[in-house]
């Protein structure tokens, strides 16, 4: 209910009583409790989606003219036979050990040539080095992209219904709304086939100097933090306009204080939840993003595999990598949470 | 008044809306010497906030001088380069605003932003400024002046920030201080110690103010002299007492008129008369927290119960219990004798139809998405099976009753009415199911004075057309005094005292009443000095509630 | 180490620049305002962008930068096209349009503008195009340009594909295609989502708390990751049927996109359940029907459209990027997605062909053109509607 101006207190109605602040760390358990039964949960889709297959994965793997044999074979190799709940709490408790199974490639492969499936690769020996490169890639960008996005927000929004504003929310929305094939074809198109200054294709492998990873990654990482900044940049202009609409920060400037100060010592300190928050879900959105630019550029990292996993339906990666996806998603969001709770200065200093 | 402090001169100001620049304040010319207290009033929108601003040669987001000049102590405001503004602002003029706990910023401790203007304009080391803050504190009664700075704007009342406030406006001893509404978001018995406060503060320093409120008893505690405004124009300007006695505008007298409504005693029900509501020792609670305890009260045919009480005191959660959109953990709610079901959802619609409600805010209790025809024909068709043509002759009807033209009315959307035709067709709603008995909730309290005494009388004619039962809940005493038959006062979630209106404003009170009734501002401008005496400065607000629960 | 010296000396000055512009404004004009109030980082601002006005300038005559000329040109282009669609909307039509028209940024009309032609290209598709969309109708790999000399051909204006279907075809069939089912996709998420979230938002209780933690599970799983995760599924399901796939593709998106749907119109409904006027209409008695149509739903309509065209923009870049993968709308459908990822090698002929390398980004573009100017037109009504609060 919006209570008009200066009748605050009395409209606000009879209900809206004092609430005792909660502890700080209570509230932080529990959202820490919250997120770990989210990926409970998330697990427990997971594995049911991938059991809603038709047929069981043996047929899967082998496709339609398997003999029965080589299915059954494969079947008792997996374990398919038996029931599926005690089958996901097995996976459930080898993914937390670090045992996601073996790839369905390599048991098709092993089968076939008729030795023991134990000698193929697992998922985990698989996904381990993609994920690295993963994460350099994230971090690349996320090293570019948050001091630009939040500096160019924070100008956009003291300079608000400026051409300099309008400017970058027109750049914003247009790269908000582009596919990351787009933004990638035409970074390729203008810094690797017109101007050869970066490579277009980033194949990265073990053993690489940190300055050419680096190149290598670069243009990956520049799509994705066009990508990126935008939502960013736009989220943070809204959460700063939104504070300096407050009224202490007409009360600092009554008080005659320069817009330096204004901004650094009373909007600053406000603005960092609100700061913190935009960038976590940022880089969770990221998530989504690494696995088109990956396959774009070739990029040897989960999100690859990934799509590559789907297309073969190697279940097991395709199960692994998801998890891992969503738990990255989880605790990106649970950071931002955890973040934005600490630095609000009424749950700090309870009454 | 030779020695000007402000002198401002056919100032303009314009707000942006859709695109444009529309007039806020047309040409004021305001004058005022060093340590005079001037007292601007108007209803709502009539742009004395902006004015105030503009005062310091401030303007919001949205808002431009087009016009005229604004000098202060010779230096002129308007056409000053920003950092010559910004040296004055905080040092030689000050703000206090109308909500200090939306003003004070919520990551930093009070005594470090109270003093934050002496440090940064130079005028005292951190360490002298503190220790000016807790003296200040302590002469503006806050309680552990040596401690209260070191806390957070939330962990302190509303009452004590904005004392804090008035204190950090004094920091540097300004020469001017404009204080807007600062009093309007605080209930009765807090309002009173602020404004002891401020008076007291603003004397001692000999400071000068512009005190803006739309409260004329406030105003007329607070300034040497008075200016009126309506929509941007000044209507009148005098000395307090001079204004008082003899307003010399219409608009002026006009507002002093709205008190001295007042209507007729009405006869006693009969002692076995049953009444038309009656609330039987009823418990209510939100989840695990109790918020009422043991209510009763009967409502009488043709009668007004006025339920008064500060805020958190339990009225509106009464009426949800009425109405069955909370029902009672405990006690019974009888119409005319019959129990009805707690939850509304059990309730026949001829029982929904013969308690109706009537909303304290106009403009969400109308469904901006519907005409006045459409809102006031649904309970018609919902209740009485009319359509068509009998349906709309029942809303011209209507419309007829609470006096807006139903040819012009009938089509209009609730964004095309004013605050007052938005309340009439919502009280013309209520009237729709032909009901017994109406909750007004605050009705009169979004309503500028003017338009509210055109709907309290509204409603007493209603009432003595067709044999209406009203439960007024209000916190405004003036309104109770206008319209109720009995009062019933609440705190805390219990019933306090009842009884008829003039037993309930004839002493002796219970002193919760007493406390309430003697809080109100009167128009009386030596009222405060008084009052203040009679109760002595330790025995105001909280202090006293404490006192009398102690 | 060069390039960093370089770097610093331009913005030393660039920094020196704008000092004297600064300096020279207060001299020239005896301290108006505008000037003597100026912070540096303003003065800055005007000096950066006077450079990049310059360093375009510059590009502009450079021989080499026939794509930074075309999009230039392009960018002329759509701002003079915008700004004759305004001026002709403020002329024609009712009272009520001439008055959007007016208070129209031109950002605005260009998305509008853009919508309208995309619709109209996507339901006369078979009308515009000159071949059909899966007909092989030439030499395979035909260059565009139109050219013979080139290795073009004046009936396929922009070229064949691999297989030697008309290109020009295959991009205005991927209107009617990608868009039209991006469209449905986005329908039946609203539909889903929207009735769920309204319903729990008016009744409350037990089924909100439920549907909301269900909903909140299932937005813990990225929407693309999850989309993935189902279309493997639904891979196997469908066997050889590719419109099948097609269509589990439709409903997997729309049931995912649904639960962004549902906290919308939860949150929406919830903002209205709490207002006055639904009190007074439950407190008469009215059923669960009369209060989500006759009540609710007439005052979710703003924020509701504003949801449905980023919504639909999602959607739209979430099959875009199925299809780029390889697993979202299949042949012989034509789809931009599937074009950018079949058409993408030519982008390393760039500098020999221009025109060829632009045709995967033409796809892409395509895409993102249409992604672009709904969000033009969403960020209009929203800015409209906060605005009329105030």
């Amino acid at each position: 209910m919006s209570a008009p101006v200066g009748q605050g207190d009395f409209t606000s109605g009879d209900t809206a009583r004092r609430k005792d602040v909660p502890n700080v760390f209570a509230i932080i358990l529990q959202r820490l409790l919250l997120g770990l039964l989210t990926l409970f949960v998330v697990s427990i889709i997971i594995f049911a989606a991938v059991n809603m297959l038709p047929g069981d994965f043996a047929q899967v793997i082998l496709g339609q003219g398997a003999t029965p044999e080589a299915t059954e074979a494969i079947r008792r190799d997996l374990g398919l036979d038996r029931p599926v709940v005690l089958r996901y709490f097995e996976w459930l408790g080898g993914a937390l050990q670090g045992d996601l199974g073996r790839s369905f490639a390599q048991a098709n492969f092993a089968s076939f040539v008729g030795a023991d499936a134990a000698g193929g690769t697992t998922v985990l020996q698989q996904i381990a080095p993609r994920f690295a490169n993963t994460m350099f890639l994230a971090g690349v960008t996320a090293a570019i992209a948050v001091p630009f996005a939040v500096g160019l927000g924070i100008l956009a929004a003291l300079y608000r219904n400026t051409v300099f504003d309008k400017g970058t929310n027109v750049f914003a929305l247009t790269s908000i709304s582009s596919p990351e094939f787009f933004l990638a074809y035409v970074l390729i198109l203008f810094l690797a086939v017109l101007n050869p200054i970066l490579p277009s294709l980033s194949n990265i492998y073990a053993g690489m100097s940190l300055g050419e990873r680096l190149e290598r990654s670069l243009l990956p990482a520049l799509t994705l933090t066009l990508v990126v900044t935008a939502h960013m940049m736009r989220m943070t202009r809204a959460a700063i306009i939104n504070l300096l609409a407050s009224p202490y920060i007409e009360m600092a400037r009554l008080k005659g204080m320069t817009p330096m100060r204004v901004i650094v010592r009373h909007a600053l300190p406000n603005a960092l939840a609100p700061i913190i928050n935009v960038i976590a879900i940022n880089l969770a959105y990221l998530i989504t993003g690494v696995v088109v630019v990956e396959v774009v550029f070739v990029y040897p990292g989960i999100g690859q595999l990934f799509v590559d996993a789907v297309k073969t339906r190697d279940i097991p990666v395709v199960q692994a990598c998801c998890l891992i996806f969503a738990a990255a998603y989880i605790v990106l969001n649970l950071v931002a949470d955890i973040l934005s709770i600490l630095s609000n200065p009424r749950l700090r200093h309870p009454r | 008044m030779a020695d000007h402090l402000l002198k401002i001169r056919d100032l303009r100001l314009e707000g942006r809306a859709d695109e444009t620049w529309h007039p806020i304040v047309n040409g004021i010319d305001l004058d005022l010497g060093r340590g005079e207290v001037l007292g601007l009033i108007g209803e709502s929108g009539a742009g004395k906030s902006t004015l105030g601003l503009a005062a310091m040669g401030f303007t919001r987001d949205g808002v431009r001088i087009s016009g005229g000049t604004v000098e202060f102590d010779g230096i002129d405001l308007v056409n000053a380069p920003l950092a010559e503004k910004r040296r004055l602002l905080g040092k030689r003029i000050a703000y206090v605003a109308q909500s200090a706990a939306a003003s004070f910023n919520p990551a930093h401790r009070i005594i470090d932003q109270h003093t934050e203007a002496p440090v940064q304009h130079g005028l005292m080391s951190e360490r002298e400024s503190e220790e000016d803050a807790m003296r200040l504190y302590e002469r503006l009664r806050l309680p552990n002046p040596d401690e209260i700075g070191f806390r957070y704007p939330h962990q302190v009342s509303g009452g004590q920030l904005q004392r804090a406030m008035t204190a950090m406006a004094m920091s540097c001893r300004p020469d001017l201080i404009i204080f807007d509404e600062p009093t309007t978001a605080l209930d009765v018995t807090t309002q009173i110690e602020v404004l002891a406060a401020i008076r007291d503060i603003v004397d001692q320093f000999g400071t000068a103010a512009i005190y803006i409120t739309h409260d004329l008893a406030v105003v007329a505690q607070m300034a040497d002299r008075i200016k009126v405004l309506l929509r941007g124009d000044e209507v009148e300007e005098a000395p307090t007492r001079e204004m008082l006695e003899s307003p010399q505008e219409d608009y002026t007298r006009s507002l002093w008129a709205v008190r001295s409504f007042e209507r007729p005693e009405k006869p006693a029900p009969a002692a076995d008369a049953v009444p038309v509501i009656s609330v039987r020792g009823i418990d209510a609670a939100y989840g695990d927290t109790r918020v009422l305890h043991d209510v009763s009260f009967d409502i009488h045919e043709g009668r007004t119960v006025a339920v008064v009480g500060e805020s958190g005191s339990g009225k509106s959660t009464t009426a949800r219990c009425i109405t069955g959109l909370l029902p009672p953990v405990k006690g019974t709610i009888r119409l005319e004798g019959e129990d009805l079901p707690p939850d509304y959802r059990r309730r026949s619609k001829d029982q929904l139809r013969q308690v109706q409600m009537i909303y304290q805010m106009a403009d969400t209790a109308l469904n901006p998405r519907k005409t006045v025809g459409e809102i006031l024909g649904r309970p018609i068709e919902f209740y009485m099976g009319l359509r068509g043509r009998e349906r709309r002759r029942r809303v011209e009807q209507l419309l007829d009753e609470i006096e807006l033209p139903a040819s012009q009315f009938i089509d209009r959307l609730p964004s095309e009415l004013s605050g007052g035709q938005k309340q009439r067709v919502g009280i013309a709603r209520a009237l729709a199911a032909e009901p017994r008995f109406i909750i007004c909730d605050e009705v009169t309290s979004a309503l500028d004075q003017l338009v509210a005494e055109g709907i309290l009388k509204l409603l007493a004619r209603l009432q003595d057309e067709r044999k209406l039962s009203y439960m007024f809940i209000t916190h405004d005493l003036a309104t109770v005094r206008a319209i109720a038959d009995e009062v019933v006062v609440m705190k805390d979630g219990e019933v306090v005292e009842q009884g008829d209106k003039r037993q309930m404003f004839t002493p002796p009170h219970h002193p919760y009443t007493d406390l309430l009734l003697s809080s109100v501002p009167e128009m009386d401008p030596d009222w405060l000095t008084t009052l203040l005496e009679e109760r002595g400065r330790e025995n105001l607000g909280d202090a006293a509630i404490d006192r009398m629960n102690g | 180490m060069n390039v960093w010296l370089w770097a610093l000396a331009a913005l030393a000055t660039l920094l020196l620049a704008a000092y004297a512009l600064r300096a020279a404004g207060r001299a020239a004009t005896a301290g108006a305002p505008a000037f003597r109030d100026m912070t540096f980082a303003v003065a800055f601002g005007y000096v950066l962008a006077a450079a990049a006005l310059a360093g375009g300038v510059w590009l502009w005559v450079q021989p080499g930068a026939v794509f930074f000329r075309w999009a230039v040109q392009f960018f002329a282009m759509a701002t003079a096209a915008a700004f004759l669609f305004r001026l002709a909307g403020r002329h024609v039509g009712t009272e009520a349009t001439r008055k959007a028209f007016r208070q129209m940024p031109l950002t605005a009309a260009f998305g509008l503008l853009t919508i309208l032609l995309y619709a109209v290209t996507a339901i006369f598709a078979d009308i515009l195009a000159p071949y059909g969309q899966s007909e092989v109708v030439g030499a395979v790999n035909m260059l565009p340009g139109g050219d013979p000399a080139t290795g073009g051909d004046p009936a396929h204006p922009l070229g064949t594909d691999q297989i030697g279907r008309d290109l020009m075809s295959r991009l205005i069939y991927g209107a009617q295609n990608t868009v039209g089912i991006a469209f449905a996709t986005t329908c039946i998420a609203f539909f889903l989502g929207g009735s769920l979230g309204f319903l729990a938002a008016t009744i409350g209780g037990w089924l909100d708390n439920l549907l909301a933690r269900a909903v909140d599970v299932l937005m813990a799983i990225p929407s693309l990751i999850f989309a993935l995760l189902l279309m493997t599924i639904a891979s196997a399901w469908a066997g050889n049927q590719q419109w099948q796939l097609t269509l589990y593709m439709v409903i997997i998106i729309a049931v995912i996109d649904s639960t962004r749907v549902f906290r919308l119109a939860r949150a929406v409904g919830q903002s209205i359940v709490v207002m006055d006027y639904i009190e007074a209409a439950k407190l008469r008695g009215e059923g669960l029907g009369y209060l989500i149509f006759r009540e609710i739903l007439p005052n979710a309509t703003a924020p509701l459209l504003a949801e449905f065209g980023l919504r639909f923009c999602f959607v739209f870049l979430t099959i875009a990027a199925l299809s780029f993968l390889g697993v979202g709308i299949q042949p012989p459908l034509a789809d931009w997605g599937t074009m950018v990822r079949d058409l993408a090698q030519f982008i390393n002929f760039a500098a020999f062909s221009p025109l060829a390398a632009a045709l995967p980004l033409m796809a892409a573009g395509a895409i993102a053109l249409l992604t672009v100017a709904v969000n033009f037109v969403v960020d209009w009504m929203l800015h409209r509607s906060s605005g009329l609060k105030d």
